[in-house]
């Protein structure tokens, strides 16, 4: 069992990408990984904010009707939707500028959507578990290899054969060089919330004013984006939220720090 | 050197289970830090091998490494672990997506110098992470890292390891 690494700074955050597995040195795995930063990128041109080229960016501009936009800007805008109606508003896709004028912005979504998107690309890969840590925001899957020949004679660096899990440290909020939690997981997403790395740039739609408390919220479960969702919403909403999560995400689980 | 910072990182997550880092200089500090401290072997960039990691994707890390002055760094420093030899707190610096200074801020009494703590305290520490190696983190999950940010990060360091 081998393990490889491949890291690219893509819409302004680092990307990692870990395979676990036997042919992790193949040209082909190199090929579907490419693939996988490839579809983080076209993410990156339809949907950055930072771009004045990008389909999103028209929008705000008014230079382009949703509706005429490409089909995965619409996908993303019926998301953000549902995300706003499953959270109470408590997402949104409608964030004020640097003038304080609201106008789409469906990051806050976009990026664990992006990131699951290239994580089912990384699932084509048989044979082979994936770790993708976007900015922090983490997407594991993979099939296992099986577990015939399972003595790892060359690097010393087995961990136990296979179906080992992906443990992910949850950061302390207080103390980023301190890992607070262990979640460990074969398939799903983890999603941390937070101020500590930016400031407060997480902006709560009811009281209309971005959120600059300390703390965090990590959400796990199937889907980086739902649980990227969730733990921005359960960030930035009320308490009461709290309820409703468990009502309507019941595969999903929070951890506030 | 690879085997050696794996080993090391391992360590981090160790200490990080074991024994729940309390302390560490925040980000601020780091990067105001003028003092490099480093020792001779380790390398202050990132590899560039492309070829070894398959694609493009190490040529971004460095172009970063510009934004970032390579004298930005993070400490993680572990809590005081008892060991059969008395305690030892050990604490690492991340620096340009590597763990380039591992040292022992505390060591058992009658011990006197720094060179005859490092001298066993890395190989004490080594001994564990093979007997613990299970418990070793994959990766990190935390409020947004920015491409800024990222080669202090612990999550740098995992990532380097396994280029």
């Amino acid at each position: 069992m081998s393990r490889k690494a491949w890291v690219q700074q893509i819409m302004g955050m680092p990307i990692s990408i870990h395979l676990r597995g036997k042919d992790v040195d193949s040209p082909m795995v190199a090929h579907v990984v490419e693939d996988a930063f490839d579809l983080l990128r076209e993410a990156d041109r339809l949907f950055s904010t930072y771009r004045d080229d990008s389909e999103v960016s028209r929008i705000r501009r008014g230079e382009l009707d949703p509706g005429h936009a490409d089909p995965l800007v619409q996908q993303v805008v019926t998301l953000c939707r549902q995300a706003g109606e499953l959270t109470k508003g408590a997402f949104t896709d409608q964030l004020p500028d640097d003038q304080g004028v609201l106008g789409f912005d469906p990051t806050g979504l976009v990026k664990g959507w992006a990131a699951d998107r290239a994580a089912s690309r990384l699932a084509d890969l048989s044979g082979l578990t994936f770790c993708l840590n976007a900015g922090g925001d983490v997407v594991v899957g993979g099939t296992e290899p099986q577990p015939e020949t399972a003595v790892d004679g060359e690097s010393g660096q087995s961990n136990g054969g296979s179906g080992a899990a992906w443990r992910v440290g949850i950061e302390d909020p207080r103390d980023r060089s301190r890992v607070a939690q262990v979640v460990e997981l074969h398939h799903g997403g983890v999603a941390t919330s937070g101020t500590a790395a930016r400031g407060a740039h997480l902006y709560d739609p009811n009281a209309q004013t971005f959120v600059d408390r300390g703390g965090s919220v990590t959400v796990v479960g199937p889907s980086l984006m739902w649980a990227d969702v969730w733990a921005t919403a359960l960030f930035v909403g009320p308490k009461s939220l709290m309820l409703r999560f468990s009502e309507v995400a019941g595969d999903y689980r929070a951890i506030s720090l | 050197m690879r085997r050696i910072v794996t080993t090391i990182l391992s360590t981090i997550s160790i200490m990080v289970l074991l024994f729940s880092y309390h302390t560490s200089s925040s980000s601020a500090t780091i990067s105001a830090s003028p003092m490099v401290q480093q020792p001779a072997s380790s390398d202050p960039n990132p590899p560039s091998g492309s070829s070894k990691s398959g694609g493009s994707s190490t040529t971004r890390p460095s172009a970063a490494a510009k934004a970032s002055p390579a004298t930005s760094r993070a400490t993680y420093t572990g809590q005081s672990a008892d060991t059969q030899w008395g305690p030892v707190q050990v604490q690492l610096t991340v620096q340009g997506g590597k763990i380039t200074r591992a040292r022992a801020v505390q060591y058992p009494q009658g011990t006197n110098t720094d060179a005859q703590i490092n001298g066993y305290a890395l190989p004490l520490l080594d001994q564990e992470v093979v007997q613990k190696q299970s418990a070793s983190i994959d990766t990190i999950s935390g409020a947004t890292v920015t491409s800024d940010g990222y080669l202090q990060s612990l999550q740098s360091a995992i990532d380097q390891a396994h280029l």
